[in-house]
């Protein structure tokens, strides 16, 4: 450790006013802060500060992503191998066809992400942000296996332009950019993000599993299969892989148990909001139930409440996306109407339009736009209730 | 003819087709029409013109009665002559260009609420004399219409792969590399962010267009 920091004290200079890579200034800024903790301290006024910044933080929400990661890497091979081989493979193999599978995702949201921000940084003459550390792993993570890198990158490119620069950079945005790159796949690219035919893939990969589907196969989601029953009862029923996520979906969103390690992490630390994540469920489990008992008589209003909570992104949606500190309520009573009608959204799109199966993306986007003014009622509210209390006097 | 031409109303022409007082991305007006007609470049080229020749004409009738009409109903008789015009387009599009004209439905009809129309009227129509007002009607229809042109070229490139109409990246080669054509550009969405862009690259540039 001691070498790497003085190694870095070595080349700063370099780097400073009139060195020679003056240009590369901010890239070199970006990975020192996010080796050590930087040492600077404000110029003016009197600032408090947390204890661990926000690099820091970001880092924590990563950690907590790499359990459903590495679980859907292994779903992704499990998928596969029963799609093309009719039987599951070894450990390893079905892992490393995942990973893969996976990594390309990962490295082009990475690559076009940090570039558009590395290079808003070096223009702006500004310290890189580290929001995009978080949306670059979530971004791979909330897309079928089938979803070609090229889109990724013009949805990446998008979502970082216009729904991060342009309102200021990370801290500034109204929407959760890992969720608007995933809506405009959605909506740009609807035959390679939705259906019955994404979920799975069927090519193999260096050799590496079967390259042909084998008959009868059919990669439908539950959600999918829900949302096209004819009959009210045609819904999957319950099983316990929904939950342990050895079921087709997009790849890091199937498994509960992997998201519930995530949750349990970022609970602990802090880092999440406790009432937005249980809110979120409140909401979607009220909501569900509601449908069960006077819903409409179709397969998925019949659905029991409980699997709807952990079908498709509901759980990776209300614990990674819905508690974004940027894109929430800020206010504590705030969180938790946030919460309650993310979730009741949520399971209204799925039950009401039978055209998105899966209504955790719009739900969110949708209360990322009410969060302000959710907290504007409540700080309004909370000024006359004061102003009230000091009249009384 | 030296008069017809002077500076200034080559200015009065010019100004509002270029980037420095153009209808839609500085004034902000006709933005509706620029989404809702722009998915394709042959109904923008058709609604971009028919713009052109009503605001060039209502200004030209308008600046005549300038001086008679009283000034408490004047948005009412400014009305008139635009319903009067709008038809009379209508109703040219519907016996010449009749598909043009279903694709545009009611967006024709509808520009007789187009912001910029009023707008051209109430500014520069009603204190100028008929020939400026004139060249201020053309000149923005065109400025509104070079807008809508560029708008609905990207929407129609990259959302359908084709120009006016002709197959530009729907050949089995492009298609082969995986080539998806982008349905969001279809989207009034879409057109929006295009226009957002246009306004981007012009502020860039000019820096007079920016608020201090």
């Amino acid at each position: 450790m001691k070498t790497l920091r003085n190694y870095l004290d070595k080349i700063k200079p370099n780097f400073e006013e009139g060195g020679k890579f003056h240009a590369f200034r901010s890239v070199f800024d970006g990975f020192e802060t996010f080796l050590y903790v930087p040492n600077t301290t404000s110029k003016t006024g009197t600032n408090i500060h947390d204890a661990i910044d926000s690099k820091r933080i970001m880092s924590i929400v990563v950690i907590a992503l790499v359990p459903a990661l590495l679980f859907g890497m292994y779903n992704i091979g499990y998928q596969h191998f029963l799609a093309t081989t009719g039987s599951v493979g070894s450990f390893w193999e079905m892992f490393v066809y995942g990973f893969l599978a996976v990594l390309p995702k990962i490295i082009v949201s990475y690559v076009v992400g940090l570039g558009i921000e590395f290079m808003v940084a070096q223009w702006k003459n500004e310290e890189i942000h580290e929001g995009f550390l978080v949306s670059g792993i979530l971004i791979p993570m909330i897309v079928p296996v089938d979803c070609p890198l090229w889109m990724l990158a013009v949805a990446t490119a998008f979502s970082v332009i216009f729904a991060k620069e342009v309102f200021g950079g990370t801290g500034m945005n109204v929407f959760n950019v890992a969720l608007v790159t995933r809506a405009f796949l959605f909506f740009a690219y609807p035959t390679k993000m939705s259906g019955d035919s994404v979920w799975v893939s069927g090519d193999s990969i260096f050799g590496l599993g079967g390259d042909k589907f084998i008959d009868g196969f059919s990669g439908a989601t539950a959600l999918g299969v829900a949302s096209t029953a004819v009959t009210p009862d045609g819904y999957m029923p319950f099983s316990w892989d929904m939950v342990t996520g050895l079921i087709p979906g997009s790849i890091g969103e199937t498994s509960v148990i992997a998201i519930a390690l995530g949750a349990i992490l970022l609970l602990w630390t802090g880092v999440a909001s406790w009432k937005i994540m249980l809110s979120v469920f409140a909401g979607g489990a009220f909501m569900a139930w509601i449908f069960n008992v006077i819903g409409p008589d179709t397969a998925m209003a019949h659905m029991p409440w409980y699997q709807h909570l952990v079908l498709g992104g509901f759980c990776f949606g209300a614990v990674f996306m819905a508690t974004d500190p940027v894109t929430a309520s800020r206010t504590e009573t705030g969180k938790y109407i946030y919460g309650i009608l993310i979730g009741v959204m949520a399971i209204i799109i799925r039950v009401l339009n039978p055209g998105y199966p899966e209504g955790m993306m719009l739900a969110i986007l949708l209360m990322n736009v009410f969060a302000p003014l959710i907290d504007y009622c409540i700080m309004q509210n909370n000024i006359s209730r004061r102003m009230n209390r000091a009249k009384l006097k | 003819m030296g008069q017809l031409f002077s500076k200034k109303n080559k200015e009065v022409f010019s100004t509002p087709i270029g980037s420095m007082n153009n209808p839609v991305t500085v004034q902000v007006l006709g933005i509706c029409s620029a989404l809702a007609v722009t998915a394709k470049l042959e109904p923008a080229i058709v609604m971009g013109l028919s713009v052109t020749v009503i605001t060039a004409f209502s200004n030209v009738v308008i600046s005549f009665l300038r001086k008679t009409i009283p000034n408490r109903i004047r948005i009412i008789v400014q009305l008139v002559v635009v319903a009067a015009l709008v038809t009379i387009v209508s109703e040219i599009l519907k016996a010449f260009a009749y598909d043009v004209s279903v694709q545009l439905s009611v967006y024709v009809g509808l520009i007789i609420t187009n912001c910029i129309l009023m707008g051209r009227l109430e500014a520069f129509a009603m204190q100028n004399a008929p020939w400026e007002s004139f060249l201020d009607g053309v000149g923005n229809g065109l400025g509104y219409a070079k807008i809508l042109i560029i708008v609905a070229f990207f929407r129609e490139l990259l959302g359908s792969g084709t120009i006016l109409g002709f197959n530009i990246l729907n050949y089995n080669p492009i298609k082969e590399t995986g080539y998806v054509n982008n349905g969001l550009m279809l989207m009034p969405p879409m057109a929006l962010i295009i226009v957002a862009c246009i306004i981007w690259y012009d502020r860039s540039r000019h820096r007079d267009l920016q608020e201090k």
